[in-house]
């Protein structure tokens, strides 16, 4: 089984990685995957600008712009931010438990090729009669009164990826709860980990309700059905609150691994243990806990009555308690720190005002009165820029340049990575800052061009400009790491050199199985605690002995496969095309045809032996 | 102690479902995935409330004249008694006795396909005799999607525990197969209790109007 160490040709790697059920190369997979999304949804965003940038603008129609727009936040926030947060969670979070594996490699993967069917399901719209145009919240009172096929590629997509976040989630939990190194109590957990752990949660409970939602939808707009239906005693006020209590959680789901992410680098950079973990822990708890019971504040004009929005409010206003806590033990944790400004604390750094303002003016829309002027304005979409890009953005920005070297085994330039983060910064203020002065002066969201002598000519025209700022931050990002996969120049465990936590202990990128032999944890920041002590690595808890791993597969992809074929036969149903019922059919035995195949065929997986690891370890010329 | 080894009934740990750590993963996981049922259970449930007797006009049936009640205690019944053997298909899986264990699920296997013949013949006299169907309401689209998306969990249970036995039929019972075992009847005790929230939200409740 040394197999593994030799060079592959091309054939090879991609088969491996159309089979692989290793955490590290499905991170991979979601960081190319959610990183080629999170280009497409910037593309849409400069669209956007561009039609923006001047009134009366032609650049895009208006049915163009709302097609953009729908799939701008579509994009981003199903396609490339969670995958991106994916990637990160699959790549580091077992690493920092001490693990072999997830819990379920192989539901892993199946979670990263459902995903990545969806969304690739979701974007062949643009190039089947028309992409979604009832924005990314998809109002039935406007997705039923979409023509064509848009929000029906937006109904089966998000369905189908859907499915694999709520897998990832369960994967994640099991793997956190079954499988910690010894020693690694809950109260010795990164806070990555435990970010981790609460989003796993979040995504358990809150994914179902839009599997319900969507399934109504596509049941009303595929198969004749009426729940949206006013005229056949329908509720289109069904859809809002399904769709919110999903979507509230969902932006927990984004912003709380962005919290353990810059947690990791406040104290790495500062070099200092965070400050108040026990009050971390329980303030993404509890931020996990009130996500649930907020969803009604993106409905204060619905009409649910006064009851319902001063308890919505107040339930909202109070996430903001949590939030707080978080933000000065973020501050604590550098005071008094010898902190190292790396490109990675660059955007930690920033984080914290970018971050703050977006809170603000979330307890600002909380009030439910005041609510009714910001509502529908761009006011809130600056708010929720503010806090998605300045807060999630910036964190997977930030991870990225932290974890390269862990996942890839090389440095991005710090250089040009501080070039990208001041572009970023700077662009991304002047885009979003000027937007709430935008909304409070009337602008609506959401149209697709305003008349001149309104007063929103120069701001808009700041807005378009700030967004070129930000497309130059990304273009040198890609530069940046293609010119560093291309100068590949190798480093050690600890490239950084402030590692706290056990995945800085491994080689980068680490052996597939991780750990030779499982570490003992004696306190939070293990390795550190090791470092101090002068040690070199970690104290291991077992002698060296076989390991069992899983076996590679190709039924995920053959699973999600079958769905994506099914979802066509669905899509051209509401045609009464001949063919559709077919396909579903077909599609639908691809899929369960693999399941059944995994089911009965066994999976023992295989075993590393001992000799094996010894005789691993003299070809690198380490030492056992 | 490795999921392959060859046990005997002395060998047979007392909790063949949690012996080893990829069956504690699965026990575990499978408890998650209940979770994330009852929340899109749930969800169901807040839809179908929402759209009782929501009708666009006098000319449908409403629930309290619609629903056949004699017919869904018998069908409940099979439903309850089906979860009682799955029970004792489990006490025999902890005992080793894989022949006693497929007796029982099959047994299981046949009360759940009558309760799942009863229900199609429901739909089936609510679509011919009240026209009340999937698409002549939001109250039938609401009705037939949460009695159906159970209906459905039924069918693919009968279909999944089917398969367990028929693959496992010569090989007898090991640390493999048994937490299989356990899940399957975790998950055929879950759309039991799904059922009996049905049973009282759509057809107890349905009665007093």
């Amino acid at each position: 089984m040394s197999t593994y160490a030799q060079k592959k040709g091309f054939g090879a790697t991609l088969w491996d990685y159309l089979t692989t059920v290793d955490h590290k190369k499905i991170a991979i997979l979601y960081l190319i995957a959610g990183g080629f999304f999170f280009v497409i949804g910037g593309l849409e965003a400069v669209f956007i600008r561009i039609q923006l940038a001047v009134p009366n603008n032609d650049f895009v129609s208006a049915g163009l712009f709302n097609e953009i727009i729908t799939m701008h936040g579509t994009t981003m926030i199903f396609l490339a931010a969670m995958p991106l947060v994916f990637a990160f969670m699959n790549a580091i979070m077992p690493l920092q438990i001490g693990a072999r594996d997830v819990a379920f490699p192989f539901v892993n993967a199946l979670g990263f090729w459902l995903f990545f069917f969806g969304g690739v399901f979701l974007n062949l719209s643009w190039f089947f009669d028309g992409a979604p145009d009832a924005g990314w919240t998809s109002y039935a009172s406007l997705a039923m009164a979409s023509k064509g096929h848009g929000v029906d590629f937006y109904v089966l997509g998000l369905q189908i990826s859907g499915l694999g976040t709520l897998i990832g989630g369960i994967n994640f939990l099991v793997t956190i709860i079954n499988m910690r190194a010894p020693g690694m109590t809950y109260m010795r957990m990164p806070l990555f980990t435990w970010s981790t752990f609460v989003t796993s949660a979040l995504i358990l409970f809150a994914f179902p309700p839009l599997t319900v939602g969507l399934v109504l939808m596509m049941f009303d707009r595929m198969f004749g059905s009426n729940f949206f239906e006013t005229s056949m005693g329908g509720n289109t006020v069904i859809w809002e609150h399904l769709f919110w209590i999903f979507g509230h959680p969902e932006v927990y789901i984004l912003i709380l691994p962005a919290f353990g992410i810059f947690s990791e680098i406040f104290a790495m950079f500062s070099r200092k243990r965070l400050f108040g973990y026990s009050s971390m822990v329980f303030a993404t708890v509890l931020i996990g806990f009130l996500g649930f019971m907020v969803w009604a504040h993106h409905m204060f004009t619905t009409g649910l009555g006064p009851v319902a929005n001063a308890i919505f409010a107040v339930a909202t206003m109070a996430i903001g308690v949590p939030t707080g806590i978080k933000i000065f033990n973020w501050l604590l944790t550098m005071w008094g720190g010898s902190v190292k400004f790396t490109t990675p604390m660059h955007y930690a750094v920033a984080f914290i005002p970018s971050f703050v303002a977006g809170g603000v003016t979330g307890v600002m829309l909380a009030s439910a009165a005041a609510d009714y002027q910001y509502h529908d304005t761009y006011f809130v979409v600056a708010h929720f820029h503010y806090v998605i890009v300045g807060g999630v953005v910036f964190a997977l920005l930030a991870g990225t340049h932290l974890y390269w070297p862990k996942m890839f085994g090389t440095m991005l330039n710090e250089t040009l990575g501080k070039i990208t983060f001041w572009l970023f910064f700077i662009g991304f203020h002047m885009t979003f800052f000027i937007q709430h002065f935008l909304g409070l002066w009337g602008m609506p969201r959401r149209v697709f061009t305003y008349l001149p002598g309104q007063g929103f000519e120069t701001s808009n025209l700041i807005s378009s400009l700030g967004a070129v700022f930000m497309s130059l931050a990304v273009i040198v990002l890609l530069y940046n790491i293609i010119a560093t996969s291309v100068k590949n120049v190798r480093v050690g465990n600890d490239p950084w050199g402030d590692g706290r936590t056990l995945e800085w202990a491994l080689p980068s990128p680490p052996p597939f199985y991780n750990f030779k032999q499982l570490p003992l944890v004696r306190g939070l920041d293990a390795y550190w605690l090791e470092k101090m002590e002068g040690k070199k690595g970690m104290t291991p808890a077992e002698p060296v002995g076989d390991i069992h791993m899983p076996n590679a597969s190709f039924l995920p992809f053959v699973i999600a496969f079958g769905l994506f074929v099914a979802a066509f036969g669905a899509l051209y149903h509401m045609d009464d095309k001949a063919w559709s019922v077919p396909v579903i059919i077909i599609g639908l035995l691809i899929t369960f045809g693999a399941m059944f195949l995994r089911s009965v065929k066994d999976d023992h997986g295989f075993h590393i032996h001992k000799e094996e690891l010894m005789e691993d370890d003299k070809d690198k010329g380490v030492k056992a | 102690m490795h999921a392959e080894e060859k046990l005997t009934y002395e060998t047979w740990p007392a909790e063949p479902e949690k012996s080893t750590l990829e069956a504690k993963n699965k026990f575990l996981g499978f408890w998650f995935f209940l979770g994330g049922e009852t929340v899109l259970f749930a969800s169901l449930f807040a839809t179908y409330l929402a759209l009782k007797d929501k009708v666009p006009d006098s000319s449908h049936t409403l629930a309290k004249d619609l629903y056949d009640l004699p017919l869904t205690f018998v069908a409940t019944m099979l439903l309850l008694t089906s979860s009682l053997t799955s029970v004792y298909a489990m006490y025999h899986m902890k005992n080793f006795n894989a022949k006693k264990m497929n007796i029982w699920l099959v047994l299981t296997l046949l009360l759940g396909l009558g309760f799942l013949g009863l229900e199609i013949y429901e739909f089936s006299h609510y679509v011919h005799e009240y026209h009340h169907t999937f698409t002549s309401s939001a109250f039938g689209s609401a009705f037939y999607t949460l009695v159906g998306f159970h209906g459905a969990h039924v069918a693919f249970g009968l279909l999944w525990i089917t398969t367990l036995i028929v693959r496992n039929a010569k090989r007898g019972l090991d640390l493999y197969n048994a937490p299989k075992f356990y899940v399957a009847s975790l998950y055929w005790h879950f759309i039991d209790v799904v059922w009996v929230f049905i049973f009282t939200v759509v057809y107890l409740m349905g009665m007093v109007g």
